[in-house]
């Protein structure tokens, strides 16, 4: 009854190939930036956003790039946590060296060399295929490990290893309040969520969907291999470049290179299967899910009354996530956006059953 | 003459591997190894280190073998089984705890079959990736929280001290870890009696049988379910044995799962359908690492004024990706033929 | 036809229930009034947290014990709150975030418990005006007052550690010309932690003569199998081990393994306590560690906790935990941080709750002499601290400890040469002060 497209009628093509053809998926979508650019900077607290939504947004950057290597183009990679070492290594070596530029250029900067970075680790994948490949980048999350505890350069010849960062310079405007660090995170979440949208209606985005369906078949008609499965890892890398650099200078702060280690890696891929492979909307499921669950666990005992010990509730937190994703893996395999999708089509026959 | 040099062409990728393989183990020798003999410890050091890593692959390649999963919760399994024998060590005589431990390991069996492979059947590998990573999860988790975090002994009543052998003929000696031996043997043995298992028992060509294509097996009646409880069953017994001798080796505490990261390589160099393929993996990455860290990163320290080496890690994941782009299955997987 | 509407008795129990909601509110904002703050930043999972839970144990029962004999700080009890950190740096941040604004005036200060945590937080503590307290950890150039304003690792940093620990290999050597020629290896954990001491080291490697050898071991260090092969290698005369949770327990495994002499392998203060020998027993015979000046052993203040805390049931962890290595140093922390608290209450009012800037000033000015400590139960622990604007030590001694087999012997005490350290620590607290823009405070910005 609500979320009918009566009357909605295109007619021009390109009315008719928009990112949401249904006049209530635009109000709804323009409501929603709205509020997260007017509304929620007045009304969340500085904890709120600090510890949770300017968490939650990064990683949906990089969980948007690991779903379009593993959910669009069908790669799996357990290295995305080192490419987002790379961002922030790279922006932190920048912004020291180099401290004329914006940080717009330096966020670019770091996002293409992750791409680039992301392409020498991806040349494997054009020979090693499936779980395989797994191998190939997990290989490039360890040796990147080593190369930024080791080689002191890039740790600016800091004699712990540790690196810490100057508040960031944009435009001429100094990004210290969390309220103005939540805004650039939006701003370039909402940008690169666009353009992630759109690359994978593009041609390449089905070059990337075919790949992952069949790719003999595909290269049979015609996508090459090499262009498809290297692009996948060229845009997937960037993107985890600019939310690691984003992740080390605007959330963390101060870091060493144990924060890019595997476990991030396995946080982010959960993220995505969690959300449901290959949907942009269930990159963020997955990130808010990933955000919120271990508070949530952390505070819910408290509130409910029951008196446990820190130990015992990290344990409670592993049991339950992994206990959740069989779960959700067992109810619908495709993650959240799947029951996000089933609910929108419920409502578009809403009140009807059928 | 001319045959051969056909065939070395075509094969031009294995001679090259083979060639590198040899330059390898030469050059330290040439480059500056102290001794021969301290060239012969790092060998033997890491073929017992590789023997000790396939022992843990072994897991991953019994369940991928007959059930397609790539079981991710491998190195949890470890810890949870030394973690039950350690503690119920305790208190009861460690032959019992063992026995007690194993039948932990067969419930655990049934209730991944019932809970997790049942719902997901026919599912993607990828989600069944996914979901052994989320029981890999819950058992680290539901593992400390009933057995506790500290470090925990599990006394094998293995000799700890090392034996120096051919002290004449090095200097100082070849140093062997009788420990690492022990270690070997029961591996050797428990290879031995796998082998046995799957050829001479009916259980064992129901498991082979069901490997090779479980429709055709389930056709002629092979109970699907119960021969998964089976295999992560026998899975579960590796992982005890394995954490009975890496828990005697290091102490019982979490990162103990951490191992098995340092098995995957191994499981997937052997490609993950062979069992001897687990243990020329281990051998290979076990060797290969051990000379990577103790040579070549002592090279790269010296030649960068890095503050050490430190590259086993990465390098055991570098020289299983150069054996992939070489052989992508694996050394002795089956190949993988696309039909479109 | 039902009650679909609220009638007037429904009113009045909503209004009775807001009433009294408001009166518990109210109440427990006149009881809040009159409690400290103190948060406690743990780690009980994971592969640190052998070491990391007795630690948490020491640091929560002498909070209990403050408020079971002592009836809080001048009046003002002590409440605190856990947080798992698992010694990873984003979680520490986001525990930091949710417990630093709790209790009526904030959080007193915070002891993050791990080196990575402390670089993170020392960026936030001077904005949210918070102390850090990094008793024998932390960044070793904080120990200049000067910069950091806000740091204090008190009792120790790593490079005093360093020191103590050449000084002791010239003592058993005979001297620190008999340095010259030997080989000293670092095996150390492959992060912050394990790489402070390296400039100290490498700056008595050019003082003394000897040849400085360094491995590193990749995080959480549960195989080391080539590290000790490079030992065997390098054939050095002394192995210092600078590592935390299960890679001490495994290096001493390896050690035996390797048959590398456990009498010429030492141990920093984070080295050196029961879980990393415990399980290897014999095996780590002849090995000794650093303590901050005092080791294992059950003095007055155990005893205090054992009466007033344990004998109600009050105990953190088990009993027979009291009197560890690691416990002891919760103990000590703690007792820091509350005479922290005291002294601020002494300057800036008795009784009353203190905030994070107070209780700075505390650290800054903690004067504890023997008479002091005594009464505390930590006259054998401890001796006298004095801290000042500049120096944020207080006292730089450590003793070294010996396992038999089945106990830690304590050894000789030795005093940090602070002629070496202060230097270097001001030079490097300058280059981190030109990067961040900081001043330097002089000592006129110190009154007060």
């Amino acid at each position: 009854m609500l979320y009918r497209e009566n009357g909605q009628f295109k007619t021009t093509y390109s009315a008719d190939q928009q990112l949401m053809p249904i006049a209530q998926d635009r109000w709804l979508m323009i409501a929603l930036v709205a509020s997260s650019f007017l509304a929620v900077p007045l009304l969340a607290s500085d904890y709120a956003l600090r510890a949770l939504i300017i968490p939650f947004l990064i990683l949906t950057i990089a969980a948007i790039g690991l779903n379009i290597l593993v959910g669009y183009c069908g790669q799996i990679s357990l290295g995305s946590a080192g490419f987002m070492g790379v961002g922030a290594y790279v922006a932190f070596n920048l912004t020291l060296r180099v401290p004329q530029l914006d940080f717009l250029v330096v966020l670019l900067l770091s996002g293409g060399s992750a791409a680039l970075i992301g392409i020498g680790f991806g040349i494997p994948s054009l020979r090693i295929k499936g779980l395989y490949l797994a191998v190939a980048t997990l290989a490039a999350q360890f040796f990147l490990d080593w190369v930024f505890a080791r080689i002191r350069w890039f740790t600016a010849d800091s004699s712990s290893g540790s690196v810490s960062t100057n508040p960031i310079e944009m435009l001429g405007w100094t990004v210290e309040r969390p309220v103005d660090k939540y805004l650039l995170v939006l701003g370039v979440v909402c940008l690169l969520t666009l353009a992630a949208k759109n690359l994978t209606r593009s041609y390449i985005g089905r070059a990337w969907m075919a790949t992952r369906d069949m790719d003999v078949a595909a290269e049979v008609i015609g996508v090459r291999p090499l262009t498809a499965k290297l692009s996948a890892f060229a845009v997937s890398s960037f993107y985890a470049g600019v939310a690691g650099a984003l992740w080390g200078f605007v959330y963390l702060g101060s870091w060493e290179p144990a924060a890019f280690g595997v476990s991030m890696s396995l946080n982010v891929l959960f993220m995505i299967i969690i959300g449901g492979l290959g949907s942009m909307v269930g990159s963020f499921f997955g990130a808010a899910f990933l955000v919120v669950l271990p508070l949530l666990l952390n505070q819910i005992p408290g509130m409910v009354g029951i008196d446990l010990s820190t130990a015992m509730k990290s344990h409670m937190e592993s049991m339950i996530f992994g206990g959740l994703i069989v779960l959700f893996l067992a109810i619908e395999p495709h993650g959240l956006a799947r029951l996000w999708a089933i609910g929108k089509e419920k409502l578009r026959i809403w009140p009807f059953p059928h | 003459m001319p045959l051969a040099i056909g065939r070395l062409r075509r094969h031009w990728p294995v001679v090259l591997l083979a060639m590198l393989l040899v330059v390898g183990l030469v050059a330290p020798l040439a480059g500056g190894a102290a001794t021969s003999g301290f060239f012969l410890e790092v060998l033997l050091g890491g073929l017992m280190a590789g023997v000790l890593y396939s022992l843990v692959a072994l897991g991953f390649v019994l369940i991928y073998k007959a059930s397609g999963v790539f079981n991710f919760a491998q190195g949890a399994m470890v810890l949870f089984a030394a973690l039950a024998t350690a503690r119920l060590a305790e208190q009861f005589p460690l032959p019992l705890a063992v026995v007690m431990a194993l039948g932990l390991m067969i419930g655990f069996a049934w209730l991944v079959e019932r809970l997790v492979l049942r719902p997901l059947v026919n599912q993607s590998a990828a989600t069944l990736l996914m979901a052994t990573l989320g029981i890999s999860i819950f058992l680290e988790g539901f593992g400390q929280a009933v057995w506790g975090n500290d470090i925990y002994r599990i006394d094998l009543g293995l000799p700890k001290d090392p034996m120096i052998v051919g002290a004449r003929l090095f200097d100082g000696g070849i140093l062997i870890s009788r420990e690492d031996l022990v270690a070997a043997s029961v591996v050797a043995a428990l290879v031995l009696a796998l082998s046995l298992f799957f050829q001479k028992t009916a259980t064992g060509r129901a498991l082979r049988a069901v490997a090779d294509d479980h429709l055709a097996a389930q056709s002629i009646g092979i109970p699907l379910n119960r021969i998964w409880v089976i295999v992560w069953s026998v899975a579960g017994f590796v992982a005890l044995v394995a954490g009975l001798v890496w828990g005697s080796k290091l102490g019982v505490q979490f990162s103990l799962s951490q191992v098995a990261l340092k098995a995957l390589p191994v499981a997937i160099l052997g490609g993950l359908t062979s069992i001897p393929g687990a243990i020329v993996g281990g051998l290979i990455v076990g060797v290969g690492e051990k000379f990577a860290d103790v040579f070549l990163g002592q090279a790269l320290a010296r030649w960068f004024n890095l503050e050490g080496g430190g590259i086993e890690q990465w390098f055991a994941y570098v020289l299983v990706l150069a054996f992939l782009l070489v052989r992508p299955e694996g050394l002795f997987g089956e190949r993988h033929i696309d039909r479109v | 036809m039902n009650t679909t509407m609220p009638n007037w008795s429904d009113w009045i129990a909503a209004a009775a229930c807001a009433a009294a909601l408001t009166a518990i509110a109210a109440a427990e904002d006149a009881a809040a009034a009159k409690e400290q703050f103190i948060p406690l930043l743990v780690y009980r999972t994971g592969p640190y947290a052998p070491n990391g839970t007795p630690w948490a144990d020491g640091k929560q029962d002498y909070l209990k014990l403050i408020n079971a004999r002592d009836g809080g700080v001048n009046g003002v009890k002590l409440t605190y709150e856990e947080c798992e950190t698992e010694y990873k740096t984003d979680r520490g941040v986001e525990c930091y975030e949710r417990l630093k604004g709790k209790g009526p005036t904030g959080a007193a200060l915070f002891d993050p418990q791990s080196t990575g945590i402390t670089f993170a937080l020392t960026e936030r503590a001077p904005v949210d005006k918070i102390p850090l307290i990094t008793v024998g950890y932390g960044r070793s150039e904080s120990q200049d007052g000067d910069v950091f304003m806000w740091n204090f690792p008190l009792l120790g940093t790593y490079w005093t550690a360093a020191d103590v620990l050449m000084q002791h290999i010239a003592k058993k050597e005979g001297g620190f010309d008999k340095l010259k020629g030997k080989k000293i290896a670092l095996v150390f954990h492959d992060s912050p932690f394990g790489k402070e001491p390296i400039p100290m080291l490498e700056e008595g490697a050019r003082l003394h003569g000897f040849e400085l050898i360094k491995i590193p071991v990749t995080p959480p260090g549960v195989e080391q199998k080539s590290v000790w092969l490079q030992v065997r290698q390098q054939r050095p005369d002394y192995v210092l081990l600078w590592g935390w949770g299960v890679m001490n327990s495994t290096a001493l495994k390896e050690a035996q393994a390797t048959a590398f002499p456990r009498d010429h392998m030492l141990g920093v203060w984070w080295s050196g306590a029961e879980p990393d020998v415990k399980d290897v027993g014999e095996g780590a015979k002849g090995y000794s560690a650093l303590t901050i000046q005092y080791g294992a052993g059950v003095s007055n203040v155990q005893k205090d906790i054992l009466k007033y805390v344990y004998d109600k049931g009050q105990g953190t962890g088990p009993r027979e935990e009291v009197g560890t290595v690691l416990y002891n140093r919760g103990l000590l922390i703690q007792m820091l941080s509350v005479e922290a608290v005291r002294r601020a209450q002494e300057h800036f009012g008795k009784g009353k709750p203190m905030t994070g800037e107070q209780v700075r000033w505390g650290l800054e000015n903690l004067a504890l002499d023997q008479k002091r400590l005594d009464a505390l139960g930590f006259g054998e622990m401890l001796k006298p601290v004095h801290t000042s604007c500049s120096d944020h030590v207080g006292a730089s001694y450590a003793r070294i400890q010996t396992w038999d087999g089945s106990h830690w012997v304590p050894g000789d005490l030795y005093e940090a040469n602070q002629q070496i350290i202060t230097p270097m620590a001001h030079s490097a607290a300058d280059a981190y002060a030109t990067s961040k823009k900081i001043t330097p405070r002089t000592p006129q910005d110190c009154r007060g």
